[in-house]
């Protein structure tokens, strides 16, 4: 199997896509919550990475 | 009455468990939550197989300093979380030594990430079972 390469980015998203699909799956009590927490948390995610890549990018110089 | 139910769990409670540690999803699919059971699977199963995939490297218990048991003893717990993707990987001579290089970094956080969301499966399992939620 060749070695998988992606970039941080497509790795972080894909990682935060999965890690939001479970905490939604077991964290709300219907799934009209857990579909809006998923989402939720999605966004919290991509908001994070965004946020500390600026961050870096600006703390770097 | 709550008491008792919370102290004595129902078999099916560990049942659930045992299986959704082997198979993620699948103390789910035992409590008839099949697509929360199949979302489970879906995003284990996908997490692991791109660790594989990046040649991310399984932890291995050591010794030493508190920070680096605490990391290698967790590390190979939610490893081992995975179930059976990790002990096929094992059976199948999966060895990925732990080399430097952002992808395999990522592989080995994707592995002990799919670990990791399956023990928060097991426990909603746990929880569906013992009528602690639906």
């Amino acid at each position: 199997m060749p070695k998988l390469s992606l970039t941080h980015f497509e790795m972080a998203i894909v990682f935060a896509l999965l890690t939001s699909i479970v905490l939604g799956v077991v964290t709300k009590k219907t799934d009209k919550e857990r579909l809006r927490y998923g989402l939720q948390t999605f966004g919290y995610f991509v908001v994070a990475l965004f946020g500390l890549a600026w961050l870096m990018y600006l703390g770097h110089g | 009455m709550a008491e008792a139910t919370l102290s004595k769990p129902a078999p099916s409670g560990i049942a659930a468990i045992l299986l959704g540690f082997l198979i993620p999803g699948g103390g789910h699919f035992l409590l008839r939550r099949s697509i929360r059971g199949a979302l489970i699977l879906f995003s284990v199963a996908v997490m692991f197989l791109l660790g594989i995939a990046m040649r991310g490297a399984f932890f291995q218990p050591q010794g030493g300093d508190l920070l680096n048991i605490i990391i290698y003893c967790g590390g190979f717990l939610a490893d081992l979380c995975s179930g059976a993707f990790y002990f096929l990987a094992v059976a199948f001579g999966y060895n990925q030594p732990d080399v430097a290089g952002h992808v395999h970094d990522y592989g080995s956080k994707f592995l002990v990430g799919a670990g990791l969301l399956n023990i928060l499966a097991m426990v909603d399992a746990w929880e569906i079972a013992t009528g602690q939620k639906d």
